[in-house]
């Protein structure tokens, strides 16, 4: 009997100074809202709905000010007073119902919370997937782990505007009716995000195993070995060292994106159409990447087009004026014709 | 007086008069001050800080945002960890500095006069989409930076490469060559590491200390580009 009431003694002991804070918390407050900030997990509820409380009891704190204002309003008026007050009164709770929806519209949609988990990273786990996305890893039975982020894909394509950024400029690209900037951060984050829905499709239609958003950390991280064969190749100018750098690398960049697929894809004619599609439309895009917007083009077109016109010049088709976005593509599409060209007549 | 006092809440007024009847008795001799403050700290402090800034000549409000300019540019070309940037952020050197480096940026070309359009648009287009894309960055990261603090601190900090464009400017009515080149890249490389340093000074508390270099990058790209511009322009 002893031993029951020594501890019931002790936990009341231990409990005493914990319960007078308590209620010195609740006395020194003299509020009649209760502060919901300090509770934790006790209710259980959604993030969202704590959001909508604490809003909800804010909009509450405002009313009972403005209601008690309006009281005094309303005993000096009068009763001529009283009719204007109602109309105030009303628009006063049209203004703050529809304050209330857009409020709730806006924190819901303009909430880049929603991506903030694909930004978790460290930089050592940023390190260590760049330097394996060269790797090509053959392991067919199981489904090969994708990180699901999107800092280090967006960093790449980033870098690789500013790659390409660079190597239009030493090769003079002359660009009319649009911008250097814009073409490059067009075609880095067309292809980013093009190729991967595409490729997201046809995985679809394929029935492999893979999301939109490792569909498009898969082929952010690719973008790795481009980047590489491009800035060395912007600055050394040798076709046969290009060539050679856009096997290996891009090679092995194009291997490891590929295995991964085989690895979440059954069936050999599905297996087939998506890493075919994949190792096509990567190795076409290097190559794209360092002929249209290179020096070593102008040699090439010269010979072909006399020296008359200079190098490199997108001269657009007939498009009204009208909207950069309508001139990107058109430039674009054009470049591409001509590169196409060029490697077809240089062979 | 004492009936002005009394006569609006008379709660011991037994014969029912209509409200503030006593009222028309008032007389307001010359000497009781009829205006005053009410004394509520925060609202009162406020009411006088609006007021006067009305009333002042513009004179007055232009060389007091100048001067607010000032001292930030000084802060940005002897980075410190100070949280002036931080604290009254504004973005009146930003748009000056973002406006500067555009016009003299713009290459009146041979081609045609087409191109001086684009050049301009482009480097204001790069300046603040490049420090919104950051910013966001940074935020998603995790940082405790507000929205437009860090645009504030990302666009003080090209002071440094907007005077590079000016020194470059200068060197380029010389005469052309490799060493002119040099004197160029120098001047460049040394303005963008000025840039970096002072940048990364502001931001860097704002960000989780394991995360610090994955917020930098972007800021590196975002000023190599621009050194980029700066570098490769000729008149």
């Amino acid at each position: 009997m002893a031993t029951p009431a020594a501890p019931a003694g002790g936990a009341r002991n231990g409990a005493g100074p914990e319960w007078g804070g308590f209620d010195e918390n609740i006395q020194g407050g003299g509020s009649a809202v209760i502060d919901m900030e300090n509770m934790d997990d006790t209710s259980g509820s959604s993030f969202e709905d704590m959001g909508e409380l604490h809003q909800r009891l804010r909009e509450e704190e405002v009313d009972a000010d403005a209601a008690a204002a309006e009281e005094e309003d309303g005993e000096f008026l009068g009763m001529k007073g009283f009719k204007g007050q109602l109309s105030r009164q009303v628009a006063d709770q049209m203004w703050q119902a529809g304050k209330r929806q857009a409020s709730r519209a806006f924190s819901l949609y303009a909430n880049i919370d929603i991506l903030r988990p694909y930004f978790d990273v460290e930089p050592a786990q940023v390190q260590s997937r760049l330097l394996e996305s060269m790797i090509p890893i053959k392991m067919v039975d199981f489904p090969q782990k994708i990180a699901g982020e999107l800092y280090g894909p967006l960093m790449l394509v980033f870098t690789l505007v500013a790659i390409l950024l660079h190597g239009m400029k030493t090769s003079d690209t002359i660009i009319r009716e649009g911008t250097l900037m814009g073409t490059a951060i067009g075609t880095c984050f067309g292809y980013w995000l093009g190729v991967s829905s595409f490729i997201y499709f046809l995985a679809y239609l394929c029935n492999a195993q893979i999301t939109m958003l490792q569909t498009l950390a898969l082929l952010g991280y690719g973008l790795f070995g481009h980047c590489i064969v491009l800035f060395v190749t912007y600055n050394i100018h040798l076709h046969a060292l290009f060539y050679l750098f856009w096997l290996l690398v891009g090679g092995l960049s194009t291997l490891r994106m590929v295995a991964v697929l085989v690895s979440r894809t059954v069936g050999p004619t599905q297996r087939l159409l998506l890493c075919g599609t994949l190792a096509t439309l990567h190795m076409l895009f290097l190559l794209y990447l360092h002929f249209a917007y290179h020096k070593v083009v102008e040699g090439i077109l010269d010979t072909l087009e006399g020296p008359n016109i200079p190098p490199m010049q997108r001269v657009p088709r007939d498009i009204p004026a009208a909207l950069h976005a309508v001139r990107l593509p058109t430039t674009v599409l054009n470049a591409t014709a001509k590169a196409v060209a060029v490697t077809l007549q240089s062979h | 007086m004492a009936e002005a006092a009394e006569s609006p809440g008379d709660p011991g007024t037994a014969t029912p008069r209509p409200l503030f009847a006593g009222l028309s008795d008032i007389s307001i001799s010359q000497d009781i001050p009829v205006e005053g403050e009410i004394t509520i700290p925060m609202r009162s402090r406020i009411r006088e800080f609006d007021s006067s800034t009305l009333n002042e000549s513009v004179q007055n409000t232009i060389m007091r945002d100048l001067k607010a300019v000032g001292k930030k540019f000084m802060h940005v070309l002897y980075p410190r960890k100070s949280n002036t940037l931080l604290r009254d952020w504004d973005l009146w050197g930003p748009l000056i500095l973002c406006v500067t480096l555009a016009l003299m940026l713009q290459r009146g070309s041979v081609d045609s006069e087409k191109d001086g359009g684009p050049q301009f648009a482009e480097v204001f287009v790069i300046v603040w989409f490049g420090a919104v894309t950051i910013t966001l960055n940074s935020k998603l990261l995790g940082g405790n930076i507000s929205f437009f603090q860090s645009l504030c601190v990302l666009g003080y900090c090209i002071l440094p490469l907007t005077v590079a464009m000016l020194v470059c400017r200068l060197v380029l009515l010389a005469e052309q060559g490799p060493i002119n080149f040099m004197v160029r890249l120098f001047v460049v490389i040394l303005m963008f590491a000025w840039s970096i340093v002072a940048s990364t000074a502001f931001l860097a508390d704002s960000q989780p200390p394991n995360r610090k270099a994955l917020a930098v990058y972007p800021v590196f790209l975002f000023y190599f580009v621009i050194s980029w511009m700066i570098l490769t322009f000729t008149p």
